[in-house]
């Protein structure tokens, strides 16, 4: 294990009981991942390979099976709530205002609510989401409300943060603009965050390491470092590295496509997000 | 658009309609019973109905407090009753395959029927006018209560969890408020419901109240006097329904304004196309 590691992940296996006598399921099997303090690393798989248990396990909603989560090279007593879960859907409250949505977090750990909501407030600008504090989300655009999630998760404070397909509904132009400003943001407060796509190119965009996950069982067939220089622009997407990257990346995702276990795109279809 | 004035046209708009319509039925009644010379004792004059109202006008007022206080007693009591029975049978599973079918059973007893056995066990007294009321009325509050407690997604309960929120916190902060807007449904029909529970079980045994007066003035054939206390019970609901709406916009304005902002998108990302 090399030092700053923040997260470590050892073989991590998830068997869910068969139900009624039926079959074991092997969610995951002997996975590993590592992640330095302040990097982003993303995982990459088609659905069906193990992502969201992944996920809830290092969230501590889920209890694995064998293997071990390190957070700062040791076991913490209580996995729930020492990292920061940003689940696929934005899961806005409506009835809260978007500025008391996005300080939910800081209630709950018993931050008063003045002093919340100015924390929240100094935030607002640079999360794009100036002049909608008192709006309900309802009145959000699909990327405001991606970023009212995210500002919640941050301003949350855990030092490590999990990033479930946050873009995954958007549509393409304001997913690019989404990658970006994440890119800025990240960039001033470099909190560790493991992020989550169907997108490999996202994904490299993104991050400094990319773990790609293949099905049933879950486990990691491919671990990629992305050594493209930052801060990043979009133009780099066109350049020799990232597209040799792209290529080296897609390779273990159409073999498994291709033996068997097929490769289902299971985000929202466009119809589904209107 | 009209800058001003579009408040008062969007209330006359929804007003309008349906006082033009009552009293173009109204009409056609007073013409029917004017030019068919219908008798008093079977369909009595609208305008008859009125006079006698104002005639009448101290008892109905003395019997429609009598009515109030048991309507109000009862429909409370059914707000306890139906909400306690929701979040009891959402606390666990167990309870709820216990509980859930008897809920449903209880609703195939017919409630005037055993109307007379209330009043043998708890006397003439306003007692059993209350339970009557309140096990007419609770069944609607009970049921979508429950709807509106399983209503709360998932993944909010789960983000919750990774914020530290304890059992009761995720209770107040989520389910509770998701669960408002389903439960003023529910009040909804109780409060049309509860007006007939009360007429029920003033028939069984009372000595005042407008169920009581409506029996004794059908026994005098006194047609008119019985609409003119028709109508002040017909009022009453009205009004009941009418406070509960009010309650429902003070109570949940995130609701209605959510509602009709919805697809007008006031606020959009410049870089949002869709």
């Amino acid at each position: 294990m090399q030092a700053g590691s923040k997260l470590n992940i050892e073989g991590l296996s998830k068997t869910y009981k068969g139900s009624g006598g039926g079959e074991n399921v092997t969610a995951l099997r002997d996975v590993a991942i590592e992640i330095g303090a302040g990097e982003f690393v993303s995982i990459v798989g088609p659905s069906g390979c193990g992502k969201s248990t992944l996920f809830n396990i290092i969230a501590g909603l889920v209890r694995p099976s064998s293997g071990s989560v390190l957070l700062d090279g040791r076991q913490p007593d209580e996995l729930l709530g020492s990292v920061g879960y940003m689940p696929q859907r934005d899961c806005l409250m409506p009835w809260r205002t978007v500025l008391d949505n996005t300080t939910l977090g800081l209630e709950l750990s018993g931050v008063k609510k003045k002093e919340a909501q100015a924390r929240a407030r100094a935030e607002f600008e640079r999360f794009g989401l100036a002049g909608v504090e008192e709006h309900w989300p309802a009145k959000l655009s699909g990327g405001m409300k991606q970023r009212a999630a995210l500002l919640r998760t941050f301003l949350a404070g855990r030092d490590v943060m999990l990033l479930d397909e946050p873009f995954g509904a958007l549509d393409a132009l304001t997913r690019a603009n989404m990658q970006q400003w994440l890119l800025d943001v990240w960039q001033e407060n470099r909190k560790t965050i493991l992020f989550v796509t169907h997108d490999v190119e996202e994904a490299i965009f993104l991050s400094d390491r990319v773990y790609v996950m293949s099905g049933r069982p879950g486990r990691v067939s491919l671990c990629v470092d992305v050594k493209l220089e930052r801060p990043r622009k979009p133009e780099i997407s066109m350049s020799p590295e990232f597209l040799v990257l792209k290529q080296k990346l897609l390779r273990p995702l159409e073999e498994a496509a291709a033996g068997g276990g097929a490769f289902i795109d299971d985000r929202p279809t466009l119809e589904e997000q209107i | 658009m009209f800058a001003r004035g579009t408040k008062a046209r969007r209330v006359a708009a929804a007003v309008l309609p349906p006082v033009l319509f009552a009293l173009f039925v109204l009409a056609v009644w007073q013409l029917y019973v004017v030019i068919g010379d219908v008798k008093e004792s079977t369909l009595p004059k609208p305008t008859d109905i009125v006079a006698s109202m104002w005639d009448n006008r101290t008892m109905l007022i003395e019997n429609a407090w009598v009515t109030i206080k048991e309507i109000a007693l009862g429909f409370a009591a059914a707000i306890l009753l139906g909400v306690g029975l929701a979040v009891l049978i959402r606390s666990s599973r167990k309870v709820e395959r216990a509980i859930y079918p008897w809920l449903v059973v209880s609703q195939m007893v017919p409630i005037p029927a055993i109307a007379p056995l209330l009043v043998i066990w708890t006397g003439f007294d306003m007692r059993p006018k209350v339970l009557v009321i309140m096990l007419v009325s609770f069944f609607p509050i009970a049921v979508n209560t429950i709807d509106g407690l399983r209503a709360v997604e998932p993944e909010l309960m789960n983000l919750l969890k990774t914020l530290k929120a304890n059992a009761w916190q995720r209770f107040r902060k989520a389910q509770l408020p998701a669960a408002l807007p389903f439960m003023f449904s529910g009040l909804k029909v109780a409060a049309a419901l509860s007006v007939i529970g009360a007429v029920f079980a003033e028939w069984v045994g009372a000595s005042d109240g407008l169920g009581y007066l409506v029996l004794v003035l059908n026994n005098q054939t006194a047609t008119t006097d019985m609409f003119a206390v028709i109508v002040t019970l017909a009022l009453i609901g009205i009004s009941l329904f009418l406070l509960v709406t009010l309650l429902e916009r003070l109570l949940l304005p995130w609701y209605y304004e959510s509602r009709e902002s919805e697809g007008e998108g006031l606020h959009r990302d410049p870089d949002d196309p869709a």
